[in-house]
């Protein structure tokens, strides 16, 4: 390719951008060539999605910064919208299809909103059969989008997008920029090597592509460079060529690697409180996972890799297909397991949705704290109210929720306090098994640390704790084990002081589909 | 322990805040009043009756029963629409087994309730386990329950219902007003009394609010939407005995005409005494407000088809201020 001559497709210069007191970019600087397929890597929070936001006109960067896309220079903030007008196009993760609506009426959405009061629909299916032709895929332009597999909603999506840049810009050259963000976590291999062969034929096409993945032997596979971004900045450029898989862990960690010190056996002899076995979903495949009492585990993997499914599983919030949960001798069959069974057996679910599955907002924090409790203060004269106003005062004194009143609304206070007050309404039942999922999104450091503290003291009584997060430096502060999951497996167990913030993101990369599969 | 926030002095801001929340507890309450006063200025002699106010409290008893019915799965998060249309059968169900078959009322009355129960499990059944949103499921039942009704009757109201009922609905009083009154008290109390004061009444609300949260909170959703369901069609039943024994008489076209008002006094209700939650004294005076403002119109003279304005605009307007009370956060309702 003439990659050295030509404009490149895409020039970012010195982008920074500042949220509040937090610099999400520090000022990044690369290049994207025409014709080329870049790759864009980089742990939760290094910076990639608000690069991405940036240049989609969500976010205003800060002043300075410069990006120039075909040599022409973006007004920044972008207005929304105006990227169709530079020959960019965005394919996210949610792939923006309608899925009740036919797969002509998704591919041909552009033309049917836009101006002109007619649809000539006989058009519209010979331009969406000429671009399928293009790319030699075949959908039925009649079935409900829907209906389609997740592989074939993303190469539809992605023919769309591809057609977006050809439509949008008729006269200089035909060429575009095509930015997919984290197309691949849910799709099986076989459709990950459709949707690289189509890949291909865009940038074949002349168009340059963005891929961005947390997934390295995927970068590895369909890029030509890949910048690698830590902590707001560019921590390397690399031709994929020429680059090593430790190359791009040592990128995205910041620190040299060695492969083979990470995986521990658990030499604590402690009493097992659940063990779950046979678990078999699609996309999941737990055969055996164990936690003991006092202990507190770690759930973590790659977006994708199924691991924050595991707890809702256990506890019977989403129905498993299979399995057994032993339950301190206890054998239950996990799809007759329900929330009422859990609790009853004293388990416990802290969900991360926090304003959808684990509070209701509107109501009062009082009520929300005692829901499971409301039974212990029904007397004879009804629910003793006073009762339950010096409760919930005393629990938010104890567990530190400011301010320290029952009769606000949940909604109104921080998202910090909020949490202690969800987690102080499963505490009080004192959980046998504690389990949580991302307990501290969206909390403040100081909050984060009584939450952990909380968390410790279940487990110094006696508890068995499980922790999904996708946090790499709250499980190494929290957990005394962790298994870190890839496509749906447990690839990986780290344990005691083989622990760290690093061995856990090393662990996450360092699987992938091509070593499992 | 000790309780700062709770047991610091008044200070003029939180002066303020309790005077707010006093305000929007029972502004309705002041509205009314005040509406009552200028019908009474501008109709003397005729509006400030006792009589005026005994036939309103007397007569507007079935809206009131479909107001309480209604606030139940209103609760829960679930429409029913069909809770008129209910109402109409329970009558006519009393004036076809009792005036035309001779069945002793009582017998009648219990049938009545029982063909709640049995509309009540119909709708919970397309509504929870089919999954069909509520208002489409009881605005089909309505229309079913409507025809039936009309096959059952002829299309003709059925007279000569037993003098019993009459006496224990309106001829009956105390303190000169007819027992269908206090049969409204004694039922807004109960409901009252479930949702404040019982485990199950929180439940209700955190089933309607949060849905998710309360399923995962071990509550047993669907039941309790099975529940509140068949409660407001029985509910709703208890509303058409009343009926019945008010007219003396079983009327099938005109139960209907309750439904919207007692729509529009359900939600003008959730502004006032628990401001944000549909709750019983709300909704009860609501039906009272709505009222006194259409016997006061109609007195002064206003054409009948503005009795379906004021309603329909009172109900919106009812929606639209229960929005602004404390947030949007009434809106979960599905």
């Amino acid at each position: 390719m003439t990659k050295a001559t030509a404009v490149p497709a895409l020039q970012v210069t010195g982008i920074a951008k500042t949220f509040g007191g937090a610099r999400a970019l520090k000022g990044i600087t690369f290049d994207v060539a025409a014709g080329e397929v870049h790759g864009l890597l980089g742990q939760n929070g290094c910076g990639k999605s608000t690069f991405v936001k940036v240049l989609a006109g969500f976010h205003a960067p800060d002043p300075g910064g410069a990006i120039a896309v075909f040599g022409r220079d973006l007004p920044l903030p972008m207005p929304p919208g105006a990227f169709r007008d530079f020959q960019m196009a965005f394919v996210h993760q949610h792939l923006g299809l309608v899925s009740s609506l036919t797969v002509l009426e998704n591919m041909r959405v552009a033309s049917i909103t836009g101006p002109g009061l007619r649809v000539d629909w006989r058009a519209e299916r010979r331009a969406a059969l000429a671009t399928f032709d293009r790319f030699g895929i075949a959908l039925d332009l009649d079935a409900r989008t829907g209906t389609l597999s997740q592989t074939d909603q993303a190469l539809l999506a992605i023919m769309r997008a591809s057609e977006d840049l050809r439509s949008a810009d008729a006269g200089s050259g035909s060429r575009g920029l095509l930015i997919l963000d984290e197309p691949t976590p849910f799709l099986p291999k076989e459709g990950v090597d459709r949707l690289f062969e189509l890949v291909r034929q865009v940038a074949g096409h002349g168009d340059s592509v963005i891929f961005i993945s947390h997934d390295i032997d995927e970068v590895r596979e369909i890029t030509d460079r890949a910048t690698i971004l830590r902590d707001g900045l560019v921590s390397s450029t690399l031709v994929t060529r020429n680059a090593s898989h430790d190359e791009f862990v040592e990128g995205i960690i910041g620190r040299r690697v060695a492969r083979s010190v990470t995986v521990a056996a658990t030499t604590e002899q402690r009493k097992i409180k659940a063990r779950v076995t046979g678990v078999q979903e699609a996309g999941l495949n737990v055969p055996m996972l164990e936690v003991a009492e006092g202990e507190i585990l770690g759930l973590t993997g790659l977006l994708g890799s199924g691991y924050e499914r595991v707890p809702y599983l256990m506890f019977g919030a989403t129905r498993a297909q299979g399995g057994t949960l032993d339950l301190d001798g206890q054998k239950f069959d996990l799809p007759a397991m329900t929330p009422k069974l859990a609790i009853s057996h004293r388990m416990a679910l802290l969900p991360s949705d926090r304003p959808r599955a684990s509070g209701v907002q509107g109501l009062s924090v009082g009520d929300n704290m005692l829901l499971l409790e409301f039974d212990d203060f029904m007397g004879r004269f009804g629910l003793n109210l006073r009762g339950m106003a010096q409760r919930s005062r005393d629990l938010s004194t104890q567990y530190e929720v400011r301010p320290n009143n029952p009769d606000l609304r949940l909604g109104q206070l921080s998202g910090g306090n909020a949490q202690k007050v969800l987690l102080a309404k499963w505490m009080i039942r004192e959980p046998g098994l504690l389990m949580l999922d991302e307990p501290t999104q969206g909390v403040d450091v100081g909050t984060r640390q009584q939450i952990f503290g909380v968390i410790r003291q279940a487990a110094q009584k006696g508890a068995a704790v499980i922790c999904a997060s996708s946090d790499a430096e709250q499980l190494a502060d929290l957990c005394t084990r962790v298994l870190i999951f890839s496509r749906g497996r447990i690839v990986t167990e780290l344990a005691g002081h083989h622990i760290s913030k690093d061995s856990i993101a090393e662990a996450c990369y360092g699987h992938s589909t091509l070593d499992i599969a | 322990m000790d309780t700062p926030l709770l047991i610091s002095p008044e200070t003029p801001a939180r002066r303020r805040l309790r005077l707010t929340n006093l305000a929007e507890r029972f502004g309705l309450v002041v509205v009314w009043l005040v509406m009552i006063a200028v019908f009474g200025i501008a109709l003397p002699g005729i509006f400030l009756t006792w009589t005026n106010f005994s036939i309103m409290f007397a007569t507007q008893t079935p809206g009131a029963i479909l107001a309480l019915a209604l606030i139940i799965p209103l609760t829960a998060g679930d429409y029913d629409l069909s809770v008129g249309a209910t109402l109409t059968l329970s009558a006519v169900m009393i004036g076809v087994l009792n005036a035309v078959m001779g069945l002793p009322v009582g017998v009648a009355v219990l049938a009545a309730l029982a063909g709640g129960v049995v509309v009540g499990l119909v709708n919970a059944f397309f509504i929870i386990y089919i999954r069909i949103p509520s208002l489409v499921v009881t605005l089909g039942t309505t229309s079913v329950i409507t025809g039936l009704v009309q096959w059952m009757t002829n299309s003709s109201t059925i007279g000569g219902i037993s003098p019993t009922l009459i006496d224990v609905v309106i001829r009956g009083r105390l303190f000169g007003i007819s027992y269908a009154f206090y049969y409204v008290m004694l039922i807004a109390l109960l409901i009252w009394l479930v949702f404040e004061f019982t485990p199950l009444g929180r439940r209700i609300l955190f089933v309607g609010r949060g849905r998710e949260v309360a399923r995962l909170s071990g509550i047993d959703v669907s039941r309790v939407r099975v529940g509140c369901l068949v409660a407001s069609a029985v509910l709703a039943s208890v509303g058409g005995v009343v009926y019945a024994g008010l007219l003396g008489a079983a009327d099938p076209f005109s139960g209907l005409n309750f439904l919207l008002p007692a729509f529009a006094a359900a939600y003008l209700g959730a502004t006032a005494i628990i401001p944000g939650r549909f709750n019983p004294w709300g909704a009860v005076i609501s039906v009272y407000f709505l009222s006194t403002g259409i016997t006061g119109l109609t007195m002064l003279g206003i054409p009948l088809w503005v009795t379906s304005v004021f309603n329909g605009l009172a109900l919106i307007l009812a929606v639209t201020v229960s929005q602004f009370v404390r947030g949007r956060e009434e809106t979960d309702i599905g």
